[in-house]
């Protein structure tokens, strides 16, 4: 057991799914060829001016209160300033001393226990360009595309000891940002982005220890290992009677490493001071009021719903309501065909294993939640049978396309057919007799075997229950 | 057709009574720039085939009937307001060689009227100073006296005007950038209300207290600049939802009755006596016509100069941050960014400009930010409320342009501190984002001429340009002589 006590704040930084960019009208979609989506606003061209984009302000405003925070009724626009090429203006506008949000709470659970999370700030700013370095040729490219993209950095108090917390707290937030329509949180874009400050101080002692901030983490998964490797260094760096440096630190996630970038003292100044550009705002409480109300059902509120309302079992609630696009998907599915708990279990039982196992793409669907509820139909009503469901969801998931065309296409239907059932019934029990003798004895257990073998020279022309009846008929004969 | 001090309206009946066409009216000119500017120094580009073309659309328009006020007319405008395809250096090595892919709003507006743009005129670099002899091309001198100074920064635009190099002219105006070069210059010109006309294309000196306005012979030319140029754009944020009056709408109205405050601070000891007389004598003049003049005073004065050199050069340094060599504008040499940043700031600005940045960065710094930014934005808001409380009592306010007539070339080279304080009696006016003309009142011994100002309350740039009308209305002025 370690002799101390980790602790730790985040910052997580989060683009906002508003349409164009928060100074200028530009795309603020991710990717594109480079320098294809600037403009001389975001550029940074002599002369040109930065213009809010109201949207955003709507955006934070939803981030606020979603994580319980008090939205200030004034709030204003500073200039951080520092030079770098990805940064046209060399100045960011953000907000320092009047941010949109502050003071707010998270709920998360870990290990079945339920803990708050308090929010310092959110506060709404621009995201700089990107650099890309050919080593080739020896030069460095600046993209522009991502200047100007909005973003909202929420940062928390230091109410984190272990990375199963923040991970947590991680995933919540995922979901939040995802159900408030406010981010689409692909870390892997870079949608979502997060620094961890981090510091160990003996087990029991009140102070905090000297902190160091961790960058480049790429995944949850990055995440949780740059945590421990840094709990671990920092004991190492203390246990050997030295003492942590307040500096900011690199996660090389192949070496499974940090390393120093730059220390306190090489810290920027960064002369904020208010952007006189942008005009402070003052929210009213009708404005304030007309958007919290617009906020969409949030993950606990739809779990709840598909409980209550539904009669969907909690675990399957959660599992659904734990990714935002099988989340819309079946609701979307439920429209069509309404038994929520068979669509549901459909859901969990055969989408996520697929999805799971990369089968399935949720970002790349070819089939609606139209097409899937009308499989599940089909399965409810002994239109076709299990095997030859999933022989209908594998192709909707690689063609698309619609379960009765594939059912027809394929021969997949129940056929109801009692002289072909009677056929291979018979002719199984013609050449089983000594299950049959065991049945007759007493012996239930066999009716399964029988039940396999029908099944398999059905291959699906028969419902279950057909099967079923006319073989406890035959045997009991 | 004489173009000396030739006004707006009176080459507006010329165009439309086909006295001359707009291609003729360009032609004479640029005639007149080419003989004389070599001299002056007032233009940096001079847009020759541009302009010709510009009037032959305006002559179309004259044709069709379709001319409004500013069709077929040539002016000047200031080389940091962005035009589209025309080099805007702002006296800049830095911006040597850049041509914005944009037009400033202004220009939009201008071009929707049908104007000839002539070219670009001079100022100070990135309109930081009172002389225009910080321009890295263009050192323009004062048409009265080519050994001295036309004022600044929108020294060429008044210059311009003032030897009939252009009819009227754009300039800005951050603390007195428009109304020290009229009144040195011996024309009219006026710093609208802060959020009047767009800033969207005039590069950036001063955010909070940068305006774009006219230069022109008198103020019902002013009015009738202003009337084009103004109104709300989508594409400054700073820029005012409130709607544009007819700026001609009051002039040649009687100004009996009108309440003009003097406030003593602005006649003290700092401000030549013959510049005091001058402005004393037309105030007399004004009274005369039935104004009354009211005594009164601005404490708060003594604070202007730190408070205003505070908040713009904190501003600038970082306007003036985007200049890094990276993406347009003069680049140095490096092996890292960081290098390759420094010597291009090194080497593309000046030296007042630099000095405004290490100002700036200085008062903006972590630790002095409250001795500094924080007291002079404290200190604006001192300022503005003695504006508020004069203009409870007055209609407007009557005080010199400058301390002293135009000088020498070179005689405040080696004192910045003097250079500053030479501002005392504009710089209140952009703090407090005040509309301001200035005006011709008088004439040195020497022939200088000599400027006066007046205040107006906000968006209230109706009733100055009145009160400066009325005053032109008995007064000659004296052309220069090239």
């Amino acid at each position: 057991m370690s002799a101390f006590y980790p602790t730790m704040g985040l910052e997580i930084h989060a683009e906002l799914l508003t349409k164009s960019k928060v100074f200028c009208t530009c795309s603020a979609e991710f990717g594109g060829t480079p320098n294809s989506r600037c403009c001389p606003v975001c550029s940074g061209m002599p002369g040109t001016l930065p213009v809010l984009n109201q949207k955003a302000v709507e955006y934070i405003i939803k981030a606020g209160y979603v994580m319980n925070c008090d939205i200030s009724r004034f709030t204003k626009w500073d200039r951080k300033n520092y030079f770098y090429p990805d940064l046209p203006k060399a100045y960011q506008i953000s907000q320092m001393p009047r941010p949109v949000c502050l003071a707010g709470t998270v709920k998360i659970n870990v290990k079945g226990e339920e803990k708050v999370i308090r929010i310092n700030r959110i506060h709404l700013e621009e995201d700089a360009g990107k650099l890309v370095h050919d080593e080739v040729n020896r030069i460095s490219l600046a993209d522009y595309n991502r200047c100007g993209i909005p973003l909202i950095e929420i940062v928390t108090e230091p109410d984190f000891h272990s990375s199963d917390e923040v991970i947590a707290f991680l995933e919540k937030i995922k979901l939040l940002l995802q159900y408030a329509g406010i981010c689409d949180c692909k870390m892997e874009q870079g949608s979502i982005r997060c620094d961890v400050n981090i510091s160990i101080a003996p087990k029991g002692s009140d102070e905090l220890g000297t902190r160091t901030e961790l960058k480049n983490l790429n995944s949850l998964k990055a995440i949780a290992r740059a945590i421990e490797v840094e709990i671990e260094r920092q004991e190492e760096v203390i246990e050997s009677g030295e003492r942590v440096i307040q500096e900011t630190r690199r996660f090389n996630d192949a070496l499974g490493e940090t390393t120093a970038m730059r220390s306190k003292e090489d810290a920027h100044d960064y002369r904020y001071f208010p952007d006189p550009d942008i005009p402070p705002i003052i929210f009213t409480e009708e404005e304030l009021e007309a958007i919290k109300n617009s906020i969409p059902e949030l993950p606990e509120q739809r779990v709840e719903r598909y409980v209550n309302s539904l009669g969907l079992k909690k675990a399957d609630a959660d599992i659904i309501v734990g990714d935002k696009r099988v989340c819309d998907f079946f609701d979307e599915a439920t429209k069509s065909y309404d038994n929520p708990k068979a669509i549901a279990n459909y859901i969990v039982g055969e989408l996520t294993r697929r999805i799971n196992l990369g089968e399935v793409d949720m970002d790349a669907l070819k089939f609606t939640g139209a097409d899937f509820a009308r499989l599940v139909e089909l399965l409810q009503t002994d239109k076709v049978s299990q095997s030859n469901a999933k022989i209908i969801l594998g192709e909707l998931v690689e063609n698309g396309g619609s379960p009765d065309k594939i059912a027809d296409e394929q021969d997949l239907w129940i056929k109801e057919d009692n002289d072909l059932l009677a056929k291979v019934v018979d002719e199984i029990i013609a050449n089983n007799p000594k299950p049959v003798e065991q049945y007759k004895s007493g012996d239930q257990k066999v009716f399964g075997f029988f039940m396999g073998q029908a099944n398999k020279a059905l291959k699906g022309a028969a419902s279950p229950k057909a099967i079923q009846d006319y073989l406890r008929k035959k045997l009991s004969e | 057709m004489d173009l000396t001090r030739a006004k707006i309206r009176d080459l507006r009946s010329a165009l439309d009574e086909k006295k001359i066409s707009a291609a003729e009216l360009c032609g004479e000119y640029l005639k007149r720039i080419g003989e004389q500017d070599k001299n002056l120094l007032s233009y940096i580009t001079v847009t020759k085939e541009k302009a010709l073309s510009d009037a032959e659309n305006a002559q179309k328009l004259i044709d069709a009937g379709k001319a409004t006020a500013l069709t077929g007319i040539p002016l000047a405008v200031k080389d940091n307001i962005c035009t589209d395809g025309v080099k805007t250096t702002c006296s800049s090595r830095m911006l040597e060689n850049f041509i914005p892919p944009y037009n400033a709003t202004v220009i939009e507006k201008l071009n929707a009227e049908g104007y000839v743009l002539l070219g670009k005129a001079s100022m100070d670099e990135f309109a930081m100073g009172g002389s225009t002899q910080t321009s890295a091309f263009a050192k323009t001198r004062n048409p009265y006296d080519l050994e001295r100074v036309p004022g600044g920064s929108s020294g060429g635009s008044a210059a311009a005007v003032a030897a009939s190099l252009a009819p009227a002219a754009l300039g800005s105006d951050t603390g007195g950038s428009i109304r020290q070069p009229a009144s040195f210059c011996g024309v009219t010109g006026i710093k609208p209300t802060y959020g009047r006309v767009s800033r969207y294309g005039l590069v950036a000196f001063a955010s909070s207290l940068d305006q774009i306005g006219p230069i022109a012979n008198d103020a019902h030319d002013c009015a009738i600049l202003l009337n084009a140029i103004c109104g709300h754009d989508r594409h400054d944020a700073t820029s005012a939802r409130v709607e544009t009056p007819d700026f001609t709408a009051k002039l040649g109205q009687p100004i009996k009755g009108m309440k003009i405050a003097l406030p003593k601070e602005f006649y003290s000891d700092a401000i030549d006596d013959c510049v005091k007389k001058s402005v004393m004598d037309a105030a007399h003049e004004l009274e005369k016509q039935g104004a009354i003049l009211v005594d009164c005073s601005m404490p708060g004065l003594k604070y202007a100069i730190p408070a205003y050199y505070l908040i713009a050069c904190a501003e600038a340094a970082s306007n003036l941050s985007r200049f890094d060599g990276i993406k347009y504008g003069y680049r140095g040499e490096g092996r890292t960014f960081g290098e390759l940043i420094v010597d291009s700031r090194n080497k593309g600005f000046g030296e007042e400009v630099k000095r405004r940045i290490l100002l700036g960065n200085y008062a903006l710094s972590s630790g002095y930010y409250d001795a500094y930014y924080k007291k002079a934005l404290a200190l604006k808001q001192e300022i503005i409320k003695e504006y508020s409380e004069i203009f409870g009592q007055c209609d407007v306010i009557l005080t010199p342009t400058a301390p002293t007539p135009a000088y020498k070339i070179g005689a405040q080279d080696n004192d910045p501190v003097k250079m500053y304080t030479a501002d005392i009696c504009t710089v209140t006016v952009n703090i407090a984002g005040l509309p301001g003309i200035s005006t011709t009142c008088g004439y040195t011994e020497n022939g200088l001429p000599i400027g006066m100002s007046i205040i107006g309350k906000r968006f209230d740039e109706q009733t100055i340009l009145q009160c400066a009308d009325a005053f032109e209305q008995g007064f000659s002025p004296v052309a220069p002589k090239l």
